[in-house]
């Protein structure tokens, strides 16, 4: 076994991981406290990334990119918010569904209408471009930026979460929603504030994998569902549970994809192994996704007093 | 008129033009409107099935695309071997030998899934069922020898042994096929209505309402809700089987997780209170899919606006809406 | 009551509407992708051919003809089914188009079961070149093999020993792969079939770093469409520049390169590839449709635009054979058979499973006098190439 690999390719799971926690912590609030299924959260991935990428190539900086990725979202998830997801909190969440699926509908032809079909990449400054090593591991540069952002994130999450006032009252709303009602809040200001935070956040994640990935439409669509096998696992409404999780399904997702192939190939043809691999690693999530409903319904790490 | 011969009248409308519109295009020259109605009845017959679990049992199951692509295999594959060689055991182009492969596969599928999947409530059931299609999804996905992601082509139509001799009932004529399509149609409405009204319909819709209330007068919704399920399945994998006749192709993207949820839209657009719900939902859909595609490459965007509109507006679908009329 | 009479009334206007009918004599399908990411290849190709409709003056063989392009969403079933309505709807006289092989496969029958001619203008798996050869088919591309094999040998010649490979999962790219290795006569160190379709793979993180440690002499590619823009991105930002040289196929062409350029991804300026064509091949017709293409739209052409471009010259040239008059399918396919055209890739010939049979060049990313990147030929590798599987073809 080489083990420079088996670094490598666990820092490919963490960046996965990472990624995914970004898409999840707005899915799982939104969906905790608001009881909302939220498909259209991919357009909002997607939307950062196209915002940024249109940024950057039009004011050649990448910070500039970003920001304007950032406000851009924030501003389109306010008002997709206040026009059409504010009217779905109290529907079933089938409504929820298929709303948020004609939400993804319209941003992706929006999205192709706008920058057109091609896809966009994002340059990166040179700073972000090389090689760094760490210890006999060289790796590109840029990864590790991401994997440091998420990890700011997360602990900036935890903070908000566990020590300021939004954060008592979103951690009332996750596990008991009247209890908000009862206490006189705005329900409202806190529905928005949480929608927007969360679509940031899934904005942040989507121009963040751009400059790797190029800013595709239908970049969300892939993720998603991936996402709401994260926060399944780990628990509706659970910041924590999320980011356990999100880990957990990327480092399994990026072992199964480097190395199931040749653990297959010890008992079977490596044709067969090479071809089975991608589609038993695939399935390795949700796999372990029915396991966990049947085992524990209420996830890994379920907010409590729910 | 009163309610319930207006309802009569408009499910007979609803079946008579089903039997006129494609003849009467094809009288035309517009061959490819038959086929058009052909995907439109075997989408209806779908639907039907799981407004069964949506409707009746107030199931959610957003994995209900897997039991299309399972039936659709249990033609193709057959058919692939009878073609190609290989797996003597398996390879015949006899439909009723697709069909009894259609209805075990898919049947114990939906036995085993659904006890699993019954065990859990509200999203929960909602994503353990999609983490199910999604498992066969990839399965088709890795069987490379019938194409993984490509799809398989089916050569030919299966034969039903004894009656094409017989009565020259030979499917791989189009109309002949239409006509199969909206037999199974007739009789999926028959059975389902069937059981909505009967002892076992109650049973789910009671526990819809009230699953304690169900409980405490001592029964156990459980098993009523799993044979749902399983009938639900057995259905859906017969659309699948007549999919996979109709269309000579099967590939993996008919498990994809957005045709379950357009089902789900079959059954919302056409309103979830009627038995022909289903079938108005899945004539809108394929339809307004065909005439929006015709007039727009980004015909995305009107279709998620009415997505987003019916959701939002239009509750209870286009039956509701008729029904509404009437109640003002 | 009366909204249910509305609504039958509206569901049979809904079927009246497209009755329309068209005023041109002759109907050619063109089927390719328009939507989602892979319509950067499908308005290229889309431009072509309204490049050669207008040079064509709308005309062939003394008729008018126009052509009624199809959105197959880059699904096989989606390509199926507009096929279908081109044939049975529209009643076209032949279909033409057709980027990828899986909506090839699925849908080639739909044409050749009414015994109408299918046009590919860029897949060619395997199994239409051999054992399922039609009579009513033919291409204007290559077979999927060709281009690899050409790989294979241009490998030789820069004398690699070693190479991983890596190519999406479906059936291009294991022709693809399995091209290289029928020409190719080193060793495979490795190689990854990575996830297709709507949802494919396009971090190719964990894949890069097996090709790595793998310690090969070249790393050989085939990414069609955007994937290829996305795998470039990582093989520079992995530091594999000059580390683990690049060899591409179908992966690098006019459509990446203008966005490569501009995201500076001067890593891969040089890195060589293998095709049947590039914009500086020196042919008259070649170099016309070039500069008309240039002056048209603004920038070089892609091989499947050429392709394309090639495949409505085809069809004009059978009906000048025959005199606009497409009625009898076996003279359209003697008239096709002749390939009676200037072809931007000079002279060539349809072999007996109407494939084409030609050159195949090394080409190399260069710098032309504006600075723009393209491609350019270095040297012939393949002289007068028929595919493998032609032997398979009973016809």
């Amino acid at each position: 076994m080489d083990w420079t690999l088996v670094l490598t390719q666990a820092l490919n799971g963490l960046q996965l991981g990472i990624l995914l926690f970004l898409l999840c912590a707005g899915l799982t609030l939104t969906f905790g406290i608001m009881d909302l299924i939220n498909l259209s959260h991919a357009s909002f991935y997607m939307i950062g990334a196209f915002l940024c990428a249109g940024a950057t190539l039009h004011f050649d900086s990448f910070l500039v990119g970003v920001l304007i990725g950032l406000a851009g979202t924030a501003v389109l998830a306010f008002i997709v918010e206040k026009s059409i997801i504010s009217k779905l909190y109290k529907r079933d969440h089938l409504d929820q569904l298929l709303a948020t699926f004609g939400l993804i509908l319209i941003a992706d032809t929006g999205v192709h209408l706008v920058w057109g079909p091609a896809g966009m990449a994002i340059p990166l400054p040179d700073v972000l471009q090389g090689q760094t090593s760490v210890g006999s591991l060289v790796v590109p540069t840029y990864r590790l930026v991401i994997i440091g952002t998420g990890f700011l994130i997360a602990i900036g999450l935890y903070w908000l979460v566990n020590k300021t006032r939004t954060g008592m009252l979103i951690r009332a709303g996750a596990s008991n929603r009247q209890m908000l009602n009862t206490l006189g809040v705005n329900v409202q200001v806190l529905f928005s504030a949480v929608f927007i935070i969360g679509a940031v956040l899934a904005g942040l994640g989507g121009l963040l994998i751009a400059p790797i990935t190029e800013a595709s439409i239908g970049m969300g669509n892939d993720i998603i569902i991936t996402a709401f096998v994260v926060i399944i696992i780990g628990g509706i409404g659970s910041i924590k549970g999320a980011f356990v999780a999100a880990m957990l399904i990327g480092f399994i997702d990026t072992f199964g994809r480097a190395f199931l192939d040749t653990i297959f190939a010890l008992f079977m043809s490596v044709d067969v192994a090479e071809t089975a691999a991608p589609a038993v690693s695939a399935i390795l999530v949700y796999v372990l996704m029915a396991i966990i409903l049947v085992w524990r319904p209420q996830g890994l790490f379920p907010p409590k007093l729910r | 008129m009163d309610s319930t011969n207006a309802r009569r009248f408009g499910s007979g409308l609803v079946l008579v033009l089903l039997l006129t519109v494609p003849f009467l295009m094809l009288y035309l020259g517009k061959a490819f409107w038959l086929d058009i109605f052909t995907r439109l009845v075997i989408l209806a017959i779908a639907a039907s099935s799981l407004s069964l679990l949506l409707s009746v049992a107030g199931l959610p199951s957003f994995g209900h695309a897997a039991y299309l692509g399972l039936g659709a295999y249990a033609v193709g594959i057959p058919v692939y071997f009878a073609t190609y060689g290989g797996a003597d055991w398996l390879a015949s182009y006899n439909g009723w030998w697709h069909l009894v492969l259609t209805i075990s596969v898919c049947g114990l599928f939906a036995l085993v899934t659904g006890a699993i999947s019954l065990r859990t409530r509200g999203v929960h059931f909602i994503m353990i069922t999609m983490a199910f299609s999604q498992m066969i999804f990839y399965l088709l996905v890795s069987l490379e020898e019938f194409g993984g992601d490509d799809g398989l082509s089916v050569d030919l139509r299966s034969e039903f042994l004894g009656l094409d001799k017989r009565f020259g009932f030979n499917i791989e004529e189009p109309w002949i096929f239409y006509l199969l399509c909206y037999g199974v149609l007739l009789v999926v409405l028959f059975i389902v209505s069937r059981l909505r009204h009967s002892h076992f319909g109650r049973v789910l819709a009671a526990a819809k309402q009230n699953e304690t209330r169900v409980r405490a007068l001592g029964v156990n919704p459980y098993g009523y809700r799993l044979f749902a399920f399983v009938i639900a399945g057995i259905i859906g994998g017969v659309a699948g089987f007549l999919y996979a006749n109709f269309s000579y192709f099967v590939s993996p993207g008919m498990v994809e997780w957005t045709r379950s949820g357009e089902l789900m839209f079959m059954i919302i657009l056409g309103g979830a209170s009627s038995i022909f719900g289903p079938v108005v939902g899945a004539a809108c859909f394929v339809l307004l899919e065909h005439v929006l595609s015709r007039i727009t490459l980004f015909w995305h965007l009107p279709f998620g606006l009415l997505l987003l509109g019916v959701v939002l507006f239009g509750r209870g679908g286009v039956i509701g809406l008729l029904k509404r009329e009437r109640d003002t | 009551m009366k909204k249910t009479i509305a609504l039958s009334a509206a569901l049979t206007c809904a079927c009246a509407l497209p009755l329309a009918a068209n005023a041109a004599d002759i109907k050619i399908g063109f089927v390719t992708t328009l939507t989602t990411g892979g319509a950067v290849i499908g308005n290229d190709m889309r431009d072509a051919v309204n490049l050669a409709v207008e040079q064509l003056d709308s005309k062939m063989g003394g008729k008018s003809f126009e052509i009624l392009f199809e959105d197959d969403g880059f699904k096989p079933e989606i390509g199926k089914q507009v096929t279908e309505k081109l044939i049975k709807e529209d009643n076209v006289d032949i279909v033409a188009g057709y980027i990828w092989s899986n909506v090839l496969m699925a849908s080639y029958k739909s044409v050749t079961r009414a015994d109408k001619v299918i046009i590919s203008a860029n897949a060619g798996p395997s199994a239409i070149a051999g054992k399922l050869c039609n009579e009513n088919f033919f291409s204007t591309s290559w077979q999927n093999n060709q281009t690899p094999m050409a790989m294979g040998e241009l490998l030789n010649a820069r004398g690699v020993k070693s190479l991983y490979m890596m190519a999406p999962n479906y059936a291009a790219g294991k022709d693809m792969v399995a091209g290289v290795e029928r020409s190719f006569k080193g060793e495979f160190v490795g190689k990854d079939l990575t996830k297709w379709g709507a949802d494919a793979q396009l971090d190719f993180s964990a894949e890069l770093a097996k090709a790595k440690a793998s310690g090969a002499d070249g790393l050989a590619v085939f990414y069609p469409g955007k994937a290829g823009g996305a795998f470039i991105q990582q093989y520079q930002q992995a530091g594999l520049n000059g580390v683990l040289p690049l060899y591409t196929i179908f992966t690098i062409d006019s459509l990446s390169l203008p966005k490569l350029q501009e995201a500076n991804m001067d890593g891969i300026v040089g890195s060589e590839m293998s095709s049947f064509w590039a914009p500086d091949l020196d042919v008259p017709a070649n170099k016309a449709f070039v500069a008309a293409f240039k002056e048209k739209y603004g920038r070089y052409p892609s091989h499947y635009g050429a392709q394309s471009y090639d495949a409505i010259n085809l069809i004009a040239s059978a009906a000048d054979a025959l005199g606009g008059d497409f009625s009898d399918t076996a003279k359209v396919r003697e008239a096709l058979k002749k390939a009676d055209f200037d072809s931007i890739r000079g002279d060539f010939e349809f072999g007996n499973n109407h494939m084409p049979i030609q050159n195949f060049y090394a080409r190399k990313i260069v710098a032309d006098e504006n600075g723009d990147w393209t491609t350019s030929i270095t040297k012939t590798v393949l002289e007068n190439h028929q595919d493998v599987f032609a032997a398979e073809c009973k016809l």
